[in-house]
């Protein structure tokens, strides 16, 4: 349904509150608190949500799930006013908010809490809860009595308890986030959405996360609760909607549901890109050399906050194999490929490449050792966007192109319709800027280089994220051929059809550990969802 | 390999060839620029009551039209391209040099020992190729304070070569105050050996003006940069680092050697930049010659878009407008041309994210 | 060396850089890099200078600067607020804008190359030993102020959050854009006292009178690790050494040019963390959306 009523959404006069005077009592027709229905928005050629639909009955906590890119923190951030929907209507309590501004969410009660914190970490408790609507003393003055007061009564009467005059920057992260959470109760919020709020927390922080949650209802909020953690969305929550690739598939009671169901609606019954092209395995290249390929051992790696985003991971990719990882993102995946990779410092443990250990070499060092990558963000790490396709097929290996010290042109360009012409790269122009490129074909770029050269192990994260079909398939292709001749391949990926499509072993990851490893052979998308969700705890094989 | 060949369907995803695309958004800013210059000048020129095509006539025939003029422009964008290089090559890397006008005058000031140190009767060729080198030393001695600093302890290079100026002008001015100055000057007395021949004495026409054979230097360290950013594999390694760090770091590249080679070569450039002053023209050092120097070579650089040869056009634009001040100065006080310098690189600043964001929402360019 | 006489001297000394160190707080702190200072402290004193020539007031006079400085300040706001042009290069542009400006007009009003006429300004008594100038009094008031906005006012607390994560603040509705203009404009008016303060001490506008002090003030504030009270301790201890060398001018115990290079130094040391380390704002040069 296109259109919005009432044009740019400022609404004029009327009731702050958001309930409109309706003769039906409202016991007989619950209204919504939050109705969206048909919303649209895309971000140049992505489109985050299509017709996506939402709604939320008062008073209850309603899990809204879907896997990463399923177009859920789009939707509450159009909800919350910080932007406004292509298409499609947004209702609050009754009343049309269609493209309001974040002030008028703000003053109706929708209180967003964010997953990356708005929090300014120089600044206390109470001076982040107050800023934007400080009491004042005497018009000019800040009443800081007055904020630590205010900020102590909430926290009482919420039992959210934190100091007001501590800095955020000495917090944990539990306690950052009530401070977030008070943030939003500080200014009214009758609505809270919270954005995957257990993604940072601990076990314990976690369950007094749910305490609050559960108080909160009680006292009569409404809350939206954005998550992919299955295990909270079966304890907390009353209704569940599911989002999947930017629409909304189904919105069921979780009394009338199971998790096994829930988690089949997430992942989807999406067509299988590389169905029944499955390789039969090739013998192990080099037969049971023991010390070939990328062994890991014990590794560890400690994240911003001090916490293990890896903790004591061990496994091996023997040459001709490849080893997918499976996991929902945000469980050390990231962390995992740039500890491998050289990017990101290794707290504990070893990584031996062909027998050598590379822990503590550099990046230069890890390629000569006969490392390749392919990162998962092409446009920060991957390529270069303002240098042509010709000078990013070279970016790493800039060493064997030039002579004396000066690039060999003649080859970089060589090298470059070699490449452009096997990999299918459009346009066919080497001295095109790679900001130019679409997509699939920026990305061929970077398989292309990378898979160039001569390696042993290659790290290929999130290979095909936003990448067109025609394209995906050529670098499943092109990943299995380097299998045939005896690579071995460590494949990160969230799209788990591509993971069971082309692995031979696959690993799930889950809070920084491998909740299980298996051959490829035994796995399904049901049996690995449970353990991605954390249902299912295994010990790794 | 793939079965879709390239026969079928290689149609363009854009209507611009990419070295059109590159030009538009290089030289987009100076142009508008050069027309807000403009019409703040015409605006200036009005308020003293003169006609500006009048006076923008008379400035052209002071600089361009006649051979002293013309030397007297060359001899400044002689400087200016010198400071321009510098620091458009640490902006390469992502790094603000803005301490150019010291590294210049420590430049100048070693140029001139070593003139001093040489025994007069010294082989030309020997003679200046010792005086360069060691002003590019000095030069890149003073950069590599910044450069040590930054990579060692993060500390941001603008505040540092700020500060790093005052530091050094003040040393260099203890030096000739104290030790080595002529009585009733400021300069060090002249040098014995590595004197530049001017212009005037290969084209008579140029008498009377600075111009030097240093300008042949400042056309030769132009190229030499060129090819090193664009040819060279240590330039793609700066250019990687300067436009994208992640990438940089991902490519293998250890984006503190660069940057430690970017600003201490940004010095030894600014350093060479001295002897266009004391090898060319006076023959000595004297103290202040750098000044203003170093922020017009930021200029510079601005305007002629961090590119060797774009720069060398900018530093002509610049000293065109300098000298042409003095040539105009029955009509418009100079001062006008302090105005607009002014007036330019605001312009150009602010020009160049603007027509960026313009050029590229209206190609429809998304960033998948 | 009188100690009295020491410390009135530093004080006068001191005044210009606490003026601009002060509003060089502000703007920075709300995350716009203020290289700047040179330039507003020239043209506030220049339009001092314009302003109570015509008028024969001071009071006029010390207007007029203001707006001089607030006139630049809004060039530079708009050139890296709006059109988020990178802020260094800006800040060199407007020095070098002032420079011409102040010259330029110097010429059109005055037909000098060098100084304007002699003007009154405030004060006079010798006995006083400067301090029956209220600007020297507004001077030493200046940084305690600034350090109450900043601390004390919802206005500040605004400032602190911009400067440090700005998408925090917009998440509240604080419109950062309007803050930050505010804040640069502060620190134009703030600047410009202290090029009002040195022209009018001295009678009269000479070309580029200023010789740094803005880069003296913006030492200040980064030895001071952005707090106004710090930056005010700093501008006195650099005042202190400026003192110290002319008071010491005939005996050339240590060389006056290695006095000039203290605020330089201790400022590189700061920054080089020797000695604790100088974090700026987080957000500071940088605007975003």
């Amino acid at each position: 349904m296109k259109g919005r009523e009432g044009g740019s959404g400022k609404r004029e006069g009327g009731d702050q509150s958001g309930i409109p005077a309706s003769p039906l009592p409202s016991s007989l027709f619950p209204l919504p608190a939050i109705r969206m229905e048909g919303i649209d928005k895309s971000f140049g050629a992505i489109r985050a949500n299509r017709g996506a639909s939402l709604e939320v009955l008062p008073g209850e906590i309603h899990a809204l799930v879907g896997e990463n890119g399923a177009g859920k923190s789009t939707l509450m951030r159009i909800l919350g006013g910080l932007m406004k929907p292509d298409a499609g209507n947004v209702e609050v309590n009754g009343r049309d908010v269609t493209g309001w501004s974040t002030n008028e969410a703000i003053a109706a009660g929708i209180g967003i809490v964010h997953q990356h914190f708005m929090l300014v970490p120089t600044l206390s408790v109470a001076e982040n809860l107050v800023l934007g609507c400080e009491p004042k003393t005497r018009g000019i003055v800040l009443d800081y009595k007055r904020a630590a007061d205010d900020v102590r009564k909430l926290s009482n009467e919420t039992g959210l308890v934190i100091a007001p005059e501590r800095l955020i920057s000495d917090l944990s992260v539990g306690e950052a986030q009530r401070v977030e959470i008070l943030k939003v109760l500080f200014r009214g919020a009758r609505i809270l959405v919270l954005d995957e709020p257990t993604a940072v927390l601990s076990p314990p922080e976690v369950r007094e996360l749910w305490t609050v949650l559960r108080r909160l209802r009680d006292n009569g909020a409404t809350i939206v609760l954005i998550t992919h953690r299955l295990d909270e969305v079966v304890e907390l929550s009353d209704t569940i909607t599911v989002m999947r690739a930017g629409q909304t598939v189904e919105r069921i009671k979780t009394s009338n549901t199971t998790p096994a169901e829930i988690a089949r609606l997430m992942v989807g019954r999406e067509v299988s890109l590389s169905a029944g092209k499955r390789v039969q395995p090739s013998g192990r290249a080099g037969g049971p050399q023991s010390d070939k390929g990328l062994e890991v051992r014990n590794l560890s790696v400690t994240g911003s906050r001090g916490t293990r985003v890896i903790d004591g991971v061990s496994f091996s990719v023997k040459p001709g194999e490849i080893l997918g990882i499976a996991g929902v993102e945000g469980n050390g995946q990231t962390e995992l490929i740039e500890a491998l990779a050289g990017l990101r410092s290794v707290f504990a443990g070893d990584i031996l490449i062909d027998g050598i250990d590379i822990t503590r070499r550099s990046v230069a060092r890890r390629h000569d050792a006969g490392l390749s990558h392919i990162p998962e963000d092409r446009h920060r790490r991957g390529l270069i966007l303002e240098y042509t396709v010709a000078n990013n097929l070279i970016l790493g290996v800039q060493k064997y192109f030039s002579s004396n010290g000066i690039i060999d042109r003649g080859r970089v360009m060589e090298n470059a319709m070699r490449e452009i012409a096997s990999f299918d790269i459009r346009p066919p122009n080497p001295l095109l800027a790679a900001r130019a490129l679409s997509g699939g074909n920026q990305q061929k770029v970077v398989v292309a280089r990378e898979m160039g050269r001569g390696f042993s192990v290659l790290l290929a994260s999130q290979p095909t994220r936003g990448v067109d079909v025609g394209a995906i398939e050529f670098i499943h292709q092109q990943l299995l051929n380097a299998r045939t001749q005896g690579k071995g391949i460590l494949l990160v990926s969230a799209e788990l059809n591509e993971v069971l499509a082309l692995s031979d072993r696959i690993a799930v990851m889950y809070r920084g550990k491998f909740a299980t490893v298996m051959a490829a052979a035994d796995a399904s998308e049901e049996v690995l969802g449970e353990y991605m969700i954390g249902t299912k705890k295994g010990s790794a094989a | 390999m793939s079965a879709s060949s390239l026969a079928g369907g290689t149609r363009p995803t854009f209507s611009a060839p990419p070295w059109r695309e590159r030009a538009e958004e290089a030289l987009i800013p100076p142009l508008v620029a050069l027309l807000v210059a403009l019409i703040c000048g015409d605006l200036l020129i009005l308020s003293y009551g003169q006609s500006p095509a009048a006076v923008y006539r008379l400035l052209l025939e002071g600089t361009w039209g006649n051979a002293y003029g013309f030397g007297q422009v060359l001899y400044k964008a002689t400087t200016l391209a010198f400071t321009g290089l510098a620091v458009s090559f640490g902006l390469r890397a992502g790094l603000f040099n803005i301490g150019a006008e010291s590294q210049l005058a420590a430049g100048g000031f070693a140029a001139a020992l070593a003139g001093l140190a040489l025994p007069a009767g010294t082989p030309l060729i020997f003679a200046l190729l010792l005086c360069m080198i060691a002003a590019g030393l000095a030069g890149g001695v003073v950069g590599s304070v910044p450069a040590y600093l930054k990579t060692r302890f993060g500390a941001h290079e603008v505040i540092v070569t700020i500060m790093l100026n005052f530091i050094v002008l003040a040393l260099l001015n203890w030096f000739i105050a104290g030790h080595l100055h002529v009585p009733e000057t400021l300069h060090t007395p002249e040098i014995h050996a590595g004197v530049l021949p001017r212009l005037a004495d290969i084209d008579p026409r140029f008498h009377g003006s600075a111009a030097n054979l240093a300008l042949i230097v400042a056309a030769l360290v132009a190229v030499v940069v060129w090819f090193y950013l664009f040819r060279a594999r240590g330039g793609y390694e700066l250019r990687a680092v300067g436009l994208q760090p992640p990438a940089a770091e991902y490519g293998g590249i250890s984006v503190n050697r660069v940057w430690m080679r970017a600003l201490t070569f940004s010095g030894v450039i600014a350093g060479m930049g001295g002897i266009n002053y004391v090898l060319g023209y006076k023959h000595y050092y004297e103290d202040g010659f750098a000044s203003g120097a170093g922020f017009l070579g930021i200029a510079v650089a601005l305007v002629g878009r961090n590119h060797p040869f774009g720069v060398i056009i900018a530093a002509f634009f610049f000293a065109t407008l300098s000298q042409g001040g003095l040539a105009i100065h029955a009509f418009v006080p100079k001062q006008m041309m302090d105005v607009l310098q002014g007036v330019v690189i605001i312009a150009v600043a602010t020009a160049v994210p603007e027509v960026r964001r313009i050029l590229r929402g209206a190609r429809g360019r998304s960033d998948a | 060396m009188n100690p009295v006489s020491f410390v009135t001297q530093m004080i006068r000394i001191a005044i210009p850089y606490l003026f601009a160190a002060s509003g060089g707080v502000v703007a920075e702190r709300a995350g716009i890099v203020s290289l700047t200072l040179e330039g507003f402290m020239l043209s506030g004193a220049f339009a001092a200078v314009l302003g109570t020539n015509y008028s024969g007031s001071p009071w006029v006079g010390v207007l007029c600067g203001m707006l001089g400085g607030l006139i630049f300040s809004l060039i530079h706001a708009v050139a890296t607020i709006r059109y988020r042009a990178d802020q260094v290069v800006v800040g060199v542009a407007i020095n070098l804008l002032a420079i011409g400006v102040t010259r330029f007009f110097l010429k059109l009003f005055f037909a000098s190359s060098s100084n304007s006429p002699r003007v009154a300004g405030f004060g006079g008594n010798i006995k006083a030993a400067g301090f029956d100038n209220p600007l020297l009094w507004l001077g030493i008031l200046v940084a305690p102020f600034v350090a109450f906005v900043i601390y004390k006012t919802p206005f500040g607390l605004r400032v602190r959050a911009a400067g440090e994560h700005p998408e925090a603040a917009e998440s509240v509705g604080v419109s950062v854009t309007r803050v930050r203009y505010v804040a640069v404009a502060i620190s134009g008016i703030l600047a410009a006292l202290g090029g009002v303060y040195l022209a009018l001490d001295q009678h009269q506008f000479t070309d580029q009178m200023t010789a740094g002090r803005g880069f003296i003030a913006i030492s200040a504030v980064i030895f001071g690790r952005w707090d106004p009270i710090r930056a005010a301790a700093a501008c006195l201890l650099f005042a202190a050494a400026e003192t110290l060398q002319i008071q010491l001018q005939g005996s050339h115990a240590i060389p006056s040019q290695f006095i000039e290079m203290i605020p330089y130094a201790l400022t590189i040391i700061a920054l080089a963390g020797v000695v604790g380390r100088a974090v700026p704002p987080a957000a500071l040069g940088k605007v975003e959306d």
